[in-house]
């Protein structure tokens, strides 16, 4: 008797051990499958979406968003059909998490909606409303950060000086988000070239430029956000800038002292040094 | 037709649902919209789905009260008719895997059952607890990234994709590898309502004395094991891995089992039901 139910903990606990054992070896697999699954930096997600890494915690994948973005009013075609959405929901094999929403600008870029129609109905919060509204307290698609257009002058061919301005007047903030600068054109001595610059605290990244692109490839395109820009750093202070020189109010002065330093500077343009 | 009488009313209901969400996308019709992760019904009453929003927790980050409360009032609804009454009722999967069974019958494949020692009907609440696990490691709702079922609903809605292989890896699974071996075993969503729908009011019940003990309710049951009782004692079934799906209504000849709804003091009435359903 006592024997049989030594038995039975030894088997129950066997079995205990290979449960959690299996567990363990599961959730290994899972987890590096799903790190693996929602890594995709290059996509552009819906206006007002949260900072890719909570975007991806919080989005439930359940698609309101790309249904409002089809069955919007704005969407239908002469026969008051829906066109294709802008917003797409990634499937198996997009190489994105599977079921989030994205948009890709040479299929349908986003027409940056007055009513911005896919984020009021996210449920989840992914799309945060408060990004999009200002302080009247209406929704304002011109605050939304989708992404930001990049412009490659090599393939650009307003950049050969031939004249084109077909991204700047796709542009829904013409004349804010993309200028035109004018240069001479030194090699035929008597025309301009026009060169679209997007201007990135304007740019909402909504693609219609990237669309609009004559070039095979365009040769304007947007990228998120992270991706397209680059980062100064604090030590660089703009000396021409009274509000930049107010960083410097509180600065120490930090002196740090090596076995170089401690020699006096050599004067060695005016000195006979010998070496 | 009684033979068919749930089965029919089941497959009727799945697929309008899946009528429903598929014409929000396609037609803009606001009767249900969304996915089962999160709906919207008529346009207002937000409905998500209990696992779904848990892995969302878990993943710390602070949900949207429309979910929240979406997934309370979903819970509640199965937590009356039956947690699993999702499984056979709206799940999609359920006619993939319903349909695997259904020829593992006709192949006579069931005729030697295989022990798959290491794959036991419990597998399914570790990966339920995993699932949580693995969304707060990694940051994201790990079933999600892997859910035949909402990855089959999506298909329907918006395109399939490279994702209908999930769906047949399932399918194939379940026909030729384990009996049930996907929502039998494995499915952390079927785990999550078998557990909601623990003790709620629409059960199946048995008489012992109608039944003449032709076993036809085990074989067609995908949880056979909830029907213990059949030929030995006049109880409801009351374990909540019970589908709900009416199967073994439909296949017995005698009577024997018919929906009740839950009486608390089980063992006190034995005859009374066949009564009560005959109509
Ligand atoms: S703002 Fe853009 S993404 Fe949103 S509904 Fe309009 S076109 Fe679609
Ligand atoms: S509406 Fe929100 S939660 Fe739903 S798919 Fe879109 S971003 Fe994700
Ligand atoms: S993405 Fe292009 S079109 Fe859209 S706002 Fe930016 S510059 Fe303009
Ligand atoms: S449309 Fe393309 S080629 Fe033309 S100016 Fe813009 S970026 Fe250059
Ligand atoms: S067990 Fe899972 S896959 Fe099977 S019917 Fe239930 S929810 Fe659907």
């Amino acid at each position: 008797m006592a024997k049989n139910s030594d038995n039975n903990r030894r088997k129950f606990m066997a079995t205990t051990l290979q449960s959690v054992g299996l567990t363990a070896l599961g959730g290994l697999l899972w987890s590096g499958y799903s790190d693996e699954a929602k890594a995709s930096p290059l996509v552009l997600r819906p206006p007002a979406a949260l900072p890719e890494d909570d975007f991806l915690k919080a989005c439930i994948k359940c698609g309101l968003c790309a249904e409002a973005c089809r069955n919007r009013d704005s969407n239908k075609d002469r026969d008051g059909n829906p066109r294709p959405s802008t917003l797409q929901m990634a499937k198996g094999g997009e190489h994105k998490l599977i079921g989030t929403p994205f948009f890709v600008p040479t299929d349908v870029p986003c027409y940056m909606c007055d009513d911005i129609p896919c984020v009021p109905v996210c449920p989840s919060g992914a799309l945060d409303e408060a990004s999009v509204t200002n302080e009247k307290g209406e929704l304002d698609i011109n605050m939304a950060r989708m992404g930001l257009a990049v412009v490659h002058k090599e393939s650009c061919v307003a950049f050969w000086g031939l004249q084109c301005d077909a991204c700047y007047r796709a542009c829904p903030l013409l004349d804010e988000a993309i200028t035109l600068e004018y240069h001479k054109n030194e090699r035929t001595g008597k025309h301009a070239f026009l060169l679209p610059v997007v201007h990135s605290d304007v740019c909402t990244g909504c693609g219609l430029c990237e669309k609009a692109c004559v070039t095979e490839e365009p040769a304007i395109f947007v990228l998120p956000v992270e991706y397209a820009t680059g980062k100064a750093g604090t030590h660089y202070v703009k000396g021409w800038d009274t509000q930049d020189q107010n960083r410097l109010k509180d600065a120490k002065e930090i002196h740090t002292v090596t076995e170089r330093s401690e020699k006096e500077a050599a004067d060695y343009l005016n000195m006979e040094v010998e070496y | 037709m009684k033979k068919f009488k749930y089965l029919l009313l089941r497959r009727a209901t799945q697929l309008l649902l899946l009528v429903l969400y598929f014409g929000a996308n396609a037609y803009g019709w606001h009767i249900l919209e969304g996915t089962f992760g999160s709906s919207v019904l008529f346009g207002v009453i937000p409905l998500a789905d209990p696992y779904t929003t848990l892995q969302v927790l878990a993943t710390g980050f602070v949900l949207g009260t429309d979910v929240l409360l979406g997934a309370a009032i979903i819970t509640l609804f199965y937590f009356v008719v039956g947690g699993r009454a999702f499984c056979s009722w709206v799940c999609p999967i359920n006619m993939v895997t319903d349909l695997a069974n259904w020829l593992r019958r006709r192949l006579k494949l069931d005729k030697e059952e295989v022990n798959y020692r290491f794959l036991k009907r419990s597998a399914r609440y570790w990966i339920m607890v995993l699932g949580l696990i693995v969304s707060a490691v990694v940051g994201v709702a790990a079933f999600e990234v892997l859910s035949p079922i909402t990855i089959m609903q999506r298909g329907i809605i918006f395109g399939f994709g490279a994702g209908i292989a999930v769906v047949v890896a399932i399918f194939l699974f379940d026909l030729f590898g384990v009996k049930n071996g996907w929502c039998g075993h494995l499915c952390p969503l079927g785990a999550t309502y078998s557990l909601i729908g623990q003790k709620s009011l629409i059960r199946v019940k048995h008489d012992h004395e109608a039944c003449t003990n032709c076993m036809e309710c085990k074989i067609v049951c995908p949880e056979n094991q909830v029907l213990w009782m059949v030929n030995k004692e006049s109880v409801s079934v009351t374990d909540g891995e019970c589908t709900n799906c009416g199967r073994c209504i439909d296949v017995c000849g005698d009577n024997a089992l018919e929906f009740s709804i839950r009486s608390f003091a089980t063992r006190k009435q034995s005859k009374g039901v066949k009564n009560e359903t005959n109509g």
